[in-house]
C-alpha cells in the first residue's frame, strides 16, 4: 500500500522526518545551559575524587570489613542499565518486533554512556589507580576481574559499532542538509563512508548489523554475569549462590528499560518528538518492563525464600538484617516501591502513559540502585568470624559525603554522554522510519531537496 | 558485457582468495612463531623439585614469567624457603588473651591498634557451648580463594606454603578481602602509620647517595627498602595480610608472634620435617602426633581452602573465662 505513495507525498514526509529531527542536532541555548550545570557539578564531585586520591581511601565509608562499598554498588548499577542495548537492539530486534525503531538508538546511547563510565567507576575505587595498567601487564586468566574488563570493554566496542553501523544512511542524508553547519554537514559527509543507499550496500548493512546484533547476546549476558562473579565466586553467606547470574541480568533489564522510559520521556519532551516516541512505545515498554520486572521478581523470591526456609546459621544473621535488622526499612522499601507495586500498576493501561509510566520507571530506577547496594553491602557487614578489636566504624559501613559525590560524578558523567551523543547524531533514525513510512530512497530524496 | 562481468567477478574471486591466504598466512606464522617462543621460553626454564600438598613430589617451573622486572628482595620473597612446608599449631586450650602476640606482630610490621595481621577473637560456638580465645592469623591455605581472584599476581602463593603480598603490585581492588572467609586481611586507607619516617628516610638516602656517603647510605639502605617477606614500608592503597615473618624464617626464628606468647599457645614449625616448636617452652614436639593426640582441627574445613594453621581444641583451659567479656555480638551467633 506504502510503496504507491507518490515521490511528491514521499519527499514532505521524509522533509517532515529530518526537519524533526535535525532541529534537535547541534547546540543551542538549553545545551549550553544543561552542559554547564553537568560541568559545574561534575567539577565539585571531581574535586572530592582529588580529596580521595590526596589521602586514601579512608575518605570513604568503607573499612577493612565493608572494603566494598557504594562504588562497587554503583558499578554493579552501571552495568545492569547498559545492558538495555542489548535488550532492545538484539533480543527485540532480532525477533521482529517493528516498534523498537524509534527507540533503539536511544537505548544504544545508554547503553555506551553506562558501560563508558562503568569502567571510570571501578578505576574510582581503586587504592592505586596509578597502576591500573598493572591489570594488562601482568593480568592473570583466573581472576575474574580480567574477566569483567575483557568483556565489558567488548561490549562498549559492540555497541559503539551498533550505534554506527544504523547511523550510516542517516548521516548521509543529513550531510547535506543546510539546517546543520558547514564543518558538521562535513564531518557527516565523512563518517558515512561513501554511502549512496543501493540496495546492496543495504543488504550489507542489514547484514553487518544483525552479525552485530547476535555477537553482542553472548557479550551481554557475559559482561554481567561475570560481574555476578565477582561476588558468587566467594563463599560469603550471601553472595555464596548458584542462580547469582541469571539474577543479575534478569535485575539489569529492569534497570536498563526503567532507565530507557525515563530518557525517552526527556527526549520526547525536549525534543519535541512526540510523533515518533508515541504512547503507543510507551505503553509496550510499560509492558515490557512489567515482563522484566515479574522475572526478576521471581529470582527475588529465589534467592530470598529458600535460604530463609532453611535459615542456616550464616544465612540466618544474613537475612535477619535484611528482613528486619538495620538494612529492613531499605530492603523493603526497594522490594514495594522498585518491583512490587510497580509491577501492578503497569498492569493497568492507564498508567502505561508517558508521564506515569516515567515516574513509576523513576521508582524502579531508584530501586535498582539500592538494590545493588543490599547485594553488595550487607554481607561483608557478617562475615564468618566475629568482627572484633576494631572500632565502630569498621563493623557497619556508613557511606561519606566524598564518596556520595564520587558517585553523583559518575552519573554526571553518563548523563554528558546521553546528551553529547545526543545532540551530535540523529536520536531518531531517519532511514528506518522512513522506510517504515514506504518512503524510498531517502538519501537520493532528501539530496535533490538540498540541490 | 558479459564478458566484462565475468572478469570483474574472477579478479574480485582471486583477491578474495589471496586475502584468505594471505591472512591465513599471518595468522598460521603468528601462531608458529608464538608456539616456537614458548617452547624456547620452557627450555631456558629451569625445573625445580618440589613437596606438593600431598605430600608428593612434583616438579615446577623454577622462573615464573612475572618474576621479570622485579627487586631483589621481591624476587626472594616469591621464591620461599626451599624444602619447607610451613605449619602453625594454636592450642586455644592455652589462650589467655594476652594479647602479646598481636603487640608483636603489630611493632614489626608498623600497624595501627586497629590493624590486625592476628586478631584474638572471643569465641563461643553456640549457646551452651564453652567461651574461648582464639588468635586468628591469615591461614595460608594451599587452596587460598585471595590467591585465586587476586587480577594482578599481587598475592601469591610460595613453595614453601605462605601466601605473601607485594604490595609494589598491588593494584588495591580488595577482591581478596571479599575472598577470604576469615576475614585475615587489611587495607591501608590512609597513609600508613610510620609513612612519614619512611619519607624522611627516602629523603636522606638521596641525599646520602648524592653526597658520595656510601657507608651511610648503605646503613640506611635495608630502611627504605621494600622488604616483601616482612611488607614494610606498608603502602596506601594497598592490602597487608599475615606473612607468617617470612623474614623471621629466612634467618632461622620463629614467627614474631609466636616468640612473644608469654603462655605457649603457639607451635610452628616445618610439616615436611614433620616437627613444631612451641614459642614459649621452645620444646620441639612431633607434629603429626600433637595433631592426633589432642584432636586437631582448621577451620571452616568444608570451604575446602585448607589452611596450613591448626588448633588444638579449648578442652580442659588453663584459665578461666572472663564472664563478662562472653561473646554476644550481633554480627555472629
Amino acid at each position: 500500500m506504502d510503496s504507491t505513495l507518490p515521490v511528491d507525498a514521499q519527499k514532505s514526509a521524509l522533509k517532515k522526518i529530518i526537519d524533526d529531527v535535525a532541529r534537535n542536532i547541534g547546540i543551542n541555548k538549553k545545551f549550553h545551559a544543561w552542559m554547564g550545570f553537568l560541568t559545574l557539578l561534575l567539577f565539585v564531585c571531581l574535586y572530592a575524587y582529588y580529596i580521595q586520591l590526596r589521602d586514601g581511601l579512608g575518605v570513604a565509608g568503607i573499612r577493612d570489613y565493608v572494603s566494598w562499598g557504594m562504588y562497587i554498588a554503583n558499578f554493579v548499577f552501571f552495568v545492569a542499565s547498559s545492558l538495555i542495548g542489548m535488550l532492545i537492539t538484539a533480543v527485540l530486534g532480532l525477533s521482529g518486533v517493528k516498534w523498537i525503531t524509534p527507540v533503539a538508538r536511544i537505548a544504544e546511547i545508554i547503553a555506551i554512556g553506562f558501560a563508558a563510565v562503568a569502567g571510570l567507576v571501578i578505576v574510582s575505587d581503586m587504592g592505586r589507580p596509578e597502576r591500573l595498567v598493572y591489570v594488562f601487564i601482568y593480568g592473570r586468566i583466573q581472576s575474574p576481574i580480567l574477566w569483567d574488563v575483557t568483556v565489558v570493554t567488548t561490549y562498549v566496542l559492540i555497541s559503539l559499532i551498533l550505534l554506527y553501523l544504523p547511523l550510516i544512511p542517516d548521516l548521509k542524508i543529513l550531510s547535506r542538509n543546510p539546517m546543520l553547519p558547514k564543518w558538521l554537514q562535513k564531518t557527516y559527509e565523512l563518517l558515512s563512508i561513501n554511502w549512496k543507499g543501493t540496495n546492496e550496500q543495504y543488504q550489507l548493512l542489514h547484514k553487518a548489523i544483525k552479525i552485530m546484533s547476535v555477537l553482542i547476546v553472548p557479550v551481554a549476558l557475559a559482561i554481567h554475569t561475570v560481574t555476578s562473579w565477582l561476588f558468587a565466586s566467594t563463599s560469603r553467606v550471601g553472595w555464596d549462590s548458584t542462580i547469582f547470574g541469571p539474577y543479575f541480568v534478569t535485575g539489569a533489564f529492569v534497570a536498563g528499560t526503567a532507565f530507557l522510559i525515563i530518557a525517552m520521556y526527556f527526549f520526547r519532551k525536549n525534543y519535541k518528538l512526540h510523533d515518533y516516541l508515541t504512547d503507543f512505545h510507551f505503553d509496550k515498554l510499560g509492558k515490557l518492563l512489567v515482563l522484566v520486572s515479574l522475572v526478576y521478581l521471581y529470582f527475588n523470591i529465589n534467592e530470598f525464600l529458600v535460604p530463609a526456609y532453611k535459615l542456616k546459621a550464616h544465612d540466618a544473621v544474613h537475612l535477619k538484617a535484611l528482613f528486619s535488622g538495620h538494612h529492613a526499612p531499605m530492603f523493603w522499601s526497594v522490594q514495594l516501591f522498585g518491583l512490587l507495586i510497580p509491577i501492578v500498576l503497569m498492569l493497568f493501561k492507564k498508567f502505561r502513559k508517558p508521564l506515569p509510566l516515567m515516574l513509576i520507571s523513576l521508582f524502579v530506577v531508584i530501586g535498582s540502585w539500592f538494590k545493588r547496594y543490599l547485594i553488595v553491602v550487607p554481607t561483608q557487614e557478617h562475615p564468618f568470624l566475629p568482627i572484633q578489636n576494631v572500632p565502630e566504624n569498621f563493623k557497619l559501613y556508613q557511606p561519606t559525603l566524598i564518596e556520595t559525590a564520587i558517585t553523583v560524578a559518575s552519573f554526571v558523567l553518563v548523563l554528558m554522554i546521553i546528551t553529547v551523543l545526543s545532540k551530535a547524531f540523529p536520536i531518531i533514525t531517519i532511514w528506518e522510519t522512513a522506510h517504515e513510512k514506504g518512503i524510498h530512497e531517502p538519501e537520493k530524496l532528501s539530496i535533490d531537496k538540498a540541490e | 558485457m558479459e564478458e566484462n562481468t565475468n572478469k570483474h567477478n574472477s579478479r574480485r574471486e582471486f583477491l578474495q582468495k589471496m586475502g584468505l591466504i594471505a591472512s591465513g598466512t599471518i595468522m598460521g606464522g603468528a601462531a608458529m612463531y608464538a608456539g616456537f617462543k614458548f617452547e624456547k621460553a620452557k627450555k631456558t626454564e629451569s625445573k625445580i623439585k618440589a613437596l606438593s600438598a600431598e605430600h608428593q613430589l612434583i616438579e615446577v617451573d623454577g622462573h615464573h614469567p612475572v618474576q621479570d622486572k622485579l627487586t631483589e628482595l621481591q624476587m626472594q620473597g616469591r621464591e620461599g624457603l626451599k624444602g619447607r612446608r610451613w605449619v602453625m599449631v594454636i592450642d586455644l586450650a592455652k589462650c589467655r588473651n594476652a594479647r602479646q602476640c598481636m603487640k608483636a606482630c603489630q611493632g614489626a610490621h608498623d600497624l595501627r591498634p586497629e590493624q590486625h595481621h592476628i586478631n584474638v577473637l572471643q569465641m563461643q560456638d553456640s549457646e551452651n557451648t564453652a567461651p574461648y580465645f582464639m588468635p586468628k592469623p591469615c591461614q595460608h591455605c594451599d587452596n587460598p580463594p585471595c590467591v585465586s581472584v587476586c587480577p594482578v599476581d599481587a598475592t601469591f602463593k610460595r613453595d614453601d606454603g605462605i601466601v605473601l603480598i607485594d604490595n609494589e603490585r598491588c593494584i588495591g581492588c580488595r577482591f581478596c578481602v571479599a575472598a577470604c572467609p576469615y576475614s585475615a586481611r587489611i587495607f591501608h586507607w590512609h597513609e600508613p602509620l610510620k609513612n612519614q619516617e619512611y619519607e624522611e628516610n627516602k629523603e636522606r638516602y638521596s641525599q646520602l647517595i648524592a653526597e658520595g656517603n656510601t657507608q651511610e647510605a648503605e646503613e640506611l639502605e635495608k630502611k627504605v627498602t621494600y622488604d616483601v617477606e616482612l611488607n614494610v614500608p606498608q603502602r596506601k592503597g594497598t592490602i597487608s595480610k599475615c606473612l607468617f615473618s617470612a623474614d623471621r624464617l629466612r634467618v632461622g626464628k620463629l614467627p614474631y608472634c609466636v616468640s612473644a606468647c608469654p603462655n605457649g599457645v603457639y607451635y610452628f614449625g616445618d610439616e615436611n620435617e614433620d616437627a613444631v616448636t612451641n614459642g614459649t617452652t621452645k620444646e620441639t614436639v612431633q607434629l603429626s602426633a600433637l595433631l592426633r593426640d589432642n584432636a586437631g582441627y582448621r577451620l571452616m574445613e568444608d570451604l575446602g581452602t585448607k589452611p596450613r594453621v591448626y588448633y588444638l581444641p579449648p578442652k580442659n583451659r588453663l584459665f578461666p573465662f572472663p564472664e563478662e567479656s562472653l561473646t554476644n555480638t550481633e554480627q555472629h551467633s
